[in-house]
Order: structure tokens, then C-alpha cells, then sequence
């Protein structure tokens, strides 16, 4: 059939623009991103970085090194560990807080809708809004620290995000320790659990790597550490602020993506469970919460990937020198396009997009491979 | 029906209702701010109702911020209609003309919409400049474009994946070719995605902000860059800020609540399967 085979040449032409478009902006920039964050342009040491031939030369890894080791690079350090922190914190509130919603408006409550409405209107704004907004309700001299006043008790004194309480802290040499005790905590007990489901061969795989790598550690004492300088870092009391004002805009979401997933689950599934004797905390502990595991791996796949990117939200309300609070992100703009340094803070782009990608990508091709099997 | 069922009701409710409250305080401050002069405003009495509806903050900031409503309207009413379309034929075609390889470009195409613009931000600065498309709202409008595109792909991809094969095959049958089966079939059932489409694209364009920053100047400002500068002067003024807040808003917050119902498939759309 000639006809049908035009028909397909039209629809491979029709989407070709689209394709090659996003080849280049998205593919094509980021290997010119990665090419750049290996050559010095923008070295405050060298001929200005807007000028119209700038001398550029390829330096390898040496701005990744910079980033992790060098003496002058304290503040992507911070972002670094202030990121992780901020992801841990803000994904565990809004899973937490997104299923209690859920939860709460699937007990056929009255005016569901309106719960529902508010729960989830901040998602509509801007983070600039949100920023905007909590940047005032963080004053140190009003906002939220006067709420108790309104009761009769006298106000909080709390600093918000300019607070410079740093917990748990640690020096950035113990931090290939800590990662290493962590990746050999995490292979023994994907191993367990492999073995626990009666998947031998991936336990055995996780099993040995874990316990080949403890050894190493513990027998061999690499010396990861000599290279990195002697600071202290730890989670900022801040970052708890951003942390606050981000679950408020973006719980919903979560709430959105538990009650689709609760309004898909049949009631006779809860019926049955009842009949057999479980009490409602019951059902839904043993019912109802496994059947939504898949949906929190995509919350924390979605929100994951928006934590480690954030921008607008942290410099709008914290401004561009607040350490405690600073992110990647932010440290990205002002290098590449307040400093010029356009080579380092290519380096900082491709740390993110490296974090974004290893959780990102996974996911991609895990969707699209149970789609091709269905 | 025991006791133990009303405590849950009621527990029920009242925790509803408690965090009801908590998700509105931000909104009371925002109101209760930007309707007080800047003298009425008092940091230790900042809970407090405005003596009377001043609309003193809201007529500043509206004044301020207009010529950057003006810019945020040229530039997302554009490239949301540009980029629902483009999605539209790209879903059309990957739903219903598979043909070789589409299995990895597709993902790969997707991939797109997760990334850190950070990391693609200095070759499209440079880009832009070069072909003098830096500093005003087209180069921005190119942006939003193409990156765009993966999210807009991906929801008509999906719907039109819903519409059955027998009706494309019984188009063909009828003789039509590509684009006849996309304007007499698909396009007249595409109402609800475009709906979804666009008030996704609105939405984000409207909010962006590390683009807008970037890539355009004081005179090619959006909203959210001019409202991250507003009454960010000497002494900052927060009444204006709260009203410049609320003007930025209520674009978006309108169309959240009168067509919440799409704005949830479209957030929902995201998480690649929905």
C-alpha cells in the first residue's frame, strides 16, 4: 500500500523539527555545558570572559576537582550538603503530610472539594509568590513570630532562614567515609531483602559487593580524605525554613497523587478486608499503603528532581549571599552570570544535572520498559 | 454506629479544619498586608484586620508591575498556543504512526523536562546572543518553546493513545491521509488535551523565573522578575510587595479554580504515566 507508507514518511516528517530541536537544546547544550566546564572561561585570572575572542583553554576535570577539594570553593560545599538535606527533609514532609490529606479527605468527608481546593491552590503559583510571601512571614520582628501574640503569649524568637544553627555537623574529609558506610549499609540491605523475596542472585550480587567493600574500607583504610580541606558542615537550622514554605506550596501535589491513587483502589478490596476481621487502621496499613508504593516512588521521583534543582523559590526569599540557605542552583547564577565565570559554573550545572540524572533516568526507563511489556 | 465512629469523625474534621487554617495564614497575610498604607503597617501588630480597605498598595504595585503584565501576556500567550500545537502533532504522530526507533527517541525526548535548565543555561544564553535574540522576550519565547515541548508531547501522546485504532484505520478506508485523519478524527476529540495543554503551559510560563532572569532585560522583564524587584528599594515596602504578590497570583489562581478539574490532569500528566 504506497498510500500508507506516504502517510508514514509525513508523520516522521512532521515530527522532525521536534526532534531536532530538542537534540540540540537539550543534548547538543549540555555536552557544550560539559565542554565548557572542562576549559577555563571566565577565570577571573585571565582576559575578560565577554570579550569577543576570549582565550579558552580545555583544563580537564580540574573545576570538578576545584568544586570538591579546592580551598575557595567552601560555598558549592555547602550548597552540596545544604541540598541533601533539603531533599531528605522536604520529600519526608510532603510524603507525610500529602498522605495524611489524602488520607483524611477519603473518609467521604463534607466539602471535600473545598479541602481540596486550598490543599492544593499553591501549586498554582510562582515560586517567586511563595518566596515573596514567606520572605515576610519570616521576619524576625513580625510575621509567624507574632502569631502567639494574637493568643496572649509573648512572641517567638525564632530567625527563620537567617538562623545559623548548624546540627549534626561533620568535616567535609569524613564525607567519603560517610557515603561509603552508607552505599555498604544500603547494598547489605538490598541484599537481605533480594534474599528475603527469593531473588538469590541479585543478593548474592549485593551481598558480596557490600561486604567486599566494607572489608576495603575497614582492612585497607583508604586515605580518601588528604586531598579535601578541614571545614565543618552540617544542617543548617535555616534550611528548615525553605523547608516549611516548600511543603506548603507543593504538598498538594503529593495529596493529589495519593487520592488518585486511593479513588483507584475498589472499595469492595476494603469491603473484603473488613469482612475478614481488619479494623480501618487495619486496611489501610495492610491494603491500602502497599498498593500506593508505586505512586510514592513516582512523588519521590518527581519532587526529588525539583528539590535538587531549586532556584526561584531559595533566592527570592534568602537573596543571593545567605549561606545558610544556599543551593546549587543559586550558586550556578551568580558564578555564571553575575562572575561570568562561565566555566566553573558550567561545572555546577553538570554536578546537577548529574544528581538529577541518576534519579531521573532510572525511572525513564523503568516506565517505559513495563510499558512496552503490557 | 458506636462512639468510636463519631471520635473519627470528628477527629477527622477537626484535623481537616486545622490544617485548613494553616494552608490559609499565608493568604491572610497577604490580604490583611497589602490592604494597609505603609504607615497602618506595624510589625507588631502585623495579624492585625486593615483599619479600612485601602487600595493605596494594590494601585502602586499595579502601576509598577503593568508594563511586565503587558511583557508575561505577549510571551506566554504565544508560546503556550505555539508549543500546545507542536505537542499536539508530536502526540499524534507517536500514538498512532509508530514508526522505527520512536520506542528510544520518545523517553529521550522526555528526558528533557527533568533536566536542570542550569545545565543547558550558557550555550542558549550564548546562542541567543549571537543571534541577537538575548535581552527581549523572543529569545525567551524560543525557550519555553522547545523545552516545552517533552510535557506538551507527553499529555497528547497519552490522550490520543485513548482514542481507538479503529477510527484512524477507518479514516484511512475513507481515504483521508495524515493530516485529514488528524483534522476530521483527532483534532475535534483534542478539546479536553488542549484545555489541559494550555492551562499547563500557562501556568508554567507564567511562573517561570531562572529563564526569565536570565535571558531578558529591564525593558523585557515578566511578572515574576519584576516582582522579585518590586519595592526592593531603600526601605523595602512590604504592602506593595504583598499587593505586587497578589496581582502576580491571579492569573494563575483563576484559572486553578475555575478549571481546577484540568489543571489537575496536567499536574498529574507529569509523573510520565499519570
Amino acid at each position: 500500500m504506497p498510500r500508507l507508507s506516504r502517510d508514514r514518511w509525513t508523520a516522521i516528517l512532521m515530527i522532525t523539527p521536534s526532534i531536532i530541536l530538542l537534540a540540540v537544546f537539550v543534548y547538543g547544550f549540555i555536552g557544550q555545558t560539559l565542554y565548557t566546564a572542562m576549559t577555563d572561561w571566565g577565570d577571573p585570572r585571565k582576559s575578560a570572559a565577554l570579550a569577543e575572542n576570549p582565550t579558552i583553554e580545555f583544563i580537564g576535570l580540574k573545576n570538578f576537582q576545584d568544586l570538591f577539594n579546592g580551598l575557595l570553593n567552601y560555598r558549592f560545599r555547602i550548597d552540596m550538603v545544604n541540598t541533601v538535606f533539603f531533599t531528605i527533609l522536604f520529600l519526608a514532609a510532603c510524603l507525610g503530610l500529602g498522605l495524611l490529606m489524602a488520607i483524611l479527605l477519603d473518609q467521604k468527608v463534607r466539602g471535600e472539594s473545598i479541602f481540596r481546593t486550598v490543599f492544593l491552590f499553591p501549586m498554582s503559583l510562582s515560586f517567586v509568590v511563595t518566596g515573596t510571601v514567606w520572605r515576610w512571614l519570616f521576619a524576625p520582628n513580625g510575621g509567624l513570630n507574632m502569631l502567639p501574640t494574637l493568643v496572649g503569649l509573648p512572641p517567638l524568637k525564632l530567625q527563620w532562614f537567617i538562623d545559623r544553627t548548624k546540627l549534626f555537623t561533620f568535616g567535609w574529609p569524613d564525607v567519603p567515609k560517610i557515603g561509603a558506610i552508607l552505599l555498604v549499609l544500603g547494598l547489605l540491605i538490598y541484599a537481605g531483602e533480594a534474599w528475603l523475596h527469593k531473588r538469590q542472585r541479585s543478593a548474592i550480587i549485593a551481598g558480596v559487593i557490600g561486604l567486599g567493600l566494607a572489608g576495603y574500607f575497614l582492612i585497607g583504610q583508604p586515605k580518601l580524605t588528604d586531598v579535601a580541606p578541614t571545614e565543618t558542615h552540617g544542617l543548617n537550622a535555616a534550611i528548615l525554613s525553605i523547608v516549611l514554605a516548600a511543603t506548603w506550596q507543593m504538598s498538594g501535589y503529593t495529596m493529589a497523587m495519593y487520592l488518585a491513587g486511593l479513588r483507584g483502589i475498589p472499595e469492595e478490596l476494603r469491603e473484603a478486608a473488613r469482612v475478614d476481621g481488619c479494623n480501618e487502621w487495619q486496611v489501610y496499613r495492610y491494603i491500602i499503603l502497599p498498593l500506593l508504593q508505586p505512586i510514592t516512588l513516582s512523588a519521590v521521583i518527581i519532587l526529588g528532581h525539583i528539590s535538587l534543582k531549586i532556584f526561584d523559590l531559595v533566592y527570592v526569599m534568602a537573596g543571593d549571599t545567605n549561606l545558610q540557605v544556599d543551593v546549587p542552583g543559586i550558586n550556578m547564577y551568580l558564578t555564571a552570570f553575575r562572575a561570568n565565570n562561565f566555566a566553573v559554573g558550567a561545572a555546577i550545572a553538570i554536578v546537577m544535572l548529574i544528581m538529577v540524572a541518576v534519579i531521573i533516568v532510572p525511572y525513564l526507563i523503568n516506565q517505559f520498559r513495563t510499558e512496552v511489556h503490557v | 454506629m458506636s462512639a468510636s465512629y463519631y471520635l473519627r469523625r470528628t477527629s477527622t474534621y477537626a484535623l481537616l479544619i486545622l490544617l485548613l487554617i494553616l494552608f490559609l495564614i499565608p493568604v491572610y497575610m497577604v490580604l490583611a498586608t497589602s490592604f494597609k498604607t505603609q504607615q497602618e503597617l506595624n510589625l507588631l501588630r502585623v495579624w492585625d484586620p486593615p483599619q479600612s480597605l485601602r487600595m493605596d498598595a494594590f494601585t502602586e504595585a499595579f502601576n509598577t508591575l503593568l508594563p511586565y503584565i503587558i511583557n508575561s501576556l505577549a510571551l506566554t500567550i504565544p508560546a503556550t498556543i505555539i508549543s500546545a500545537i507542536l505537542g499536539s502533532l508530536n502526540g499524534y504522530v507517536l500514538s498512532k504512526w509508530r514508526f522505527p526507533g520512536a520506542n528510544v527517541i520518545f523517553p529521550a525526548m522526555l528526558f528533557g523536562m527533568f533536566i536542570p535548565y542550569q545545565s543547558i543555561l550558557i550555550p542558549l544564553f550564548q546562542m541567543l546572543k549571537s543571534i541577537g535574540m538575548y535581552g527581549n522576550l523572543w529569545g525567551l519565547m524560543v525557550a519555553h518553546i522547545v523545552y516545552g515541548l517533552p510535557i506538551t508531547t507527553l499529555i497528547f501522546r497519552n490522550y490520543y493513545a485513548e482514542v481507538p485504532t479503529e477510527m484512524i484505520e477507518a479514516g484511512q478506508i475513507d481515504g483521508a491521509d495524515f493530516f485529514g485523519i488528524y483534522r476530521r478524527i483527532l483534532f475535534p476529540l483534542s478539546v479536553p488535551g488542549f484545555v489541559v495543554v494550555i492551562i499547563w503551559q500557562f501556568t508554567q510560563i507564567w511562573n517561570e523565573y531562572l529563564f526569565a532572569v536570565t535571558l531578558t532585560s529591564r525593558n523585557s522583564w515578566p511578572i515574576t522578575v519584576a516582582l522579585s524587584q518590586l519595592g526592593a528599594g531603600q526601605a523595602i515596602n512590604y504592602t506593595v510587595q504583598m499587593a505586587g504578590s497578589f496581582l502576580t497570583a491571579m492569573p494563575t489562581l483563576l484559572v486553578y479554580i475555575l478549571l481546577g478539574r484540568y489543571f489537575i490532569r496536567g499536574l498529574l500528566a507529569g509523573s510520565v504515566k499519570g
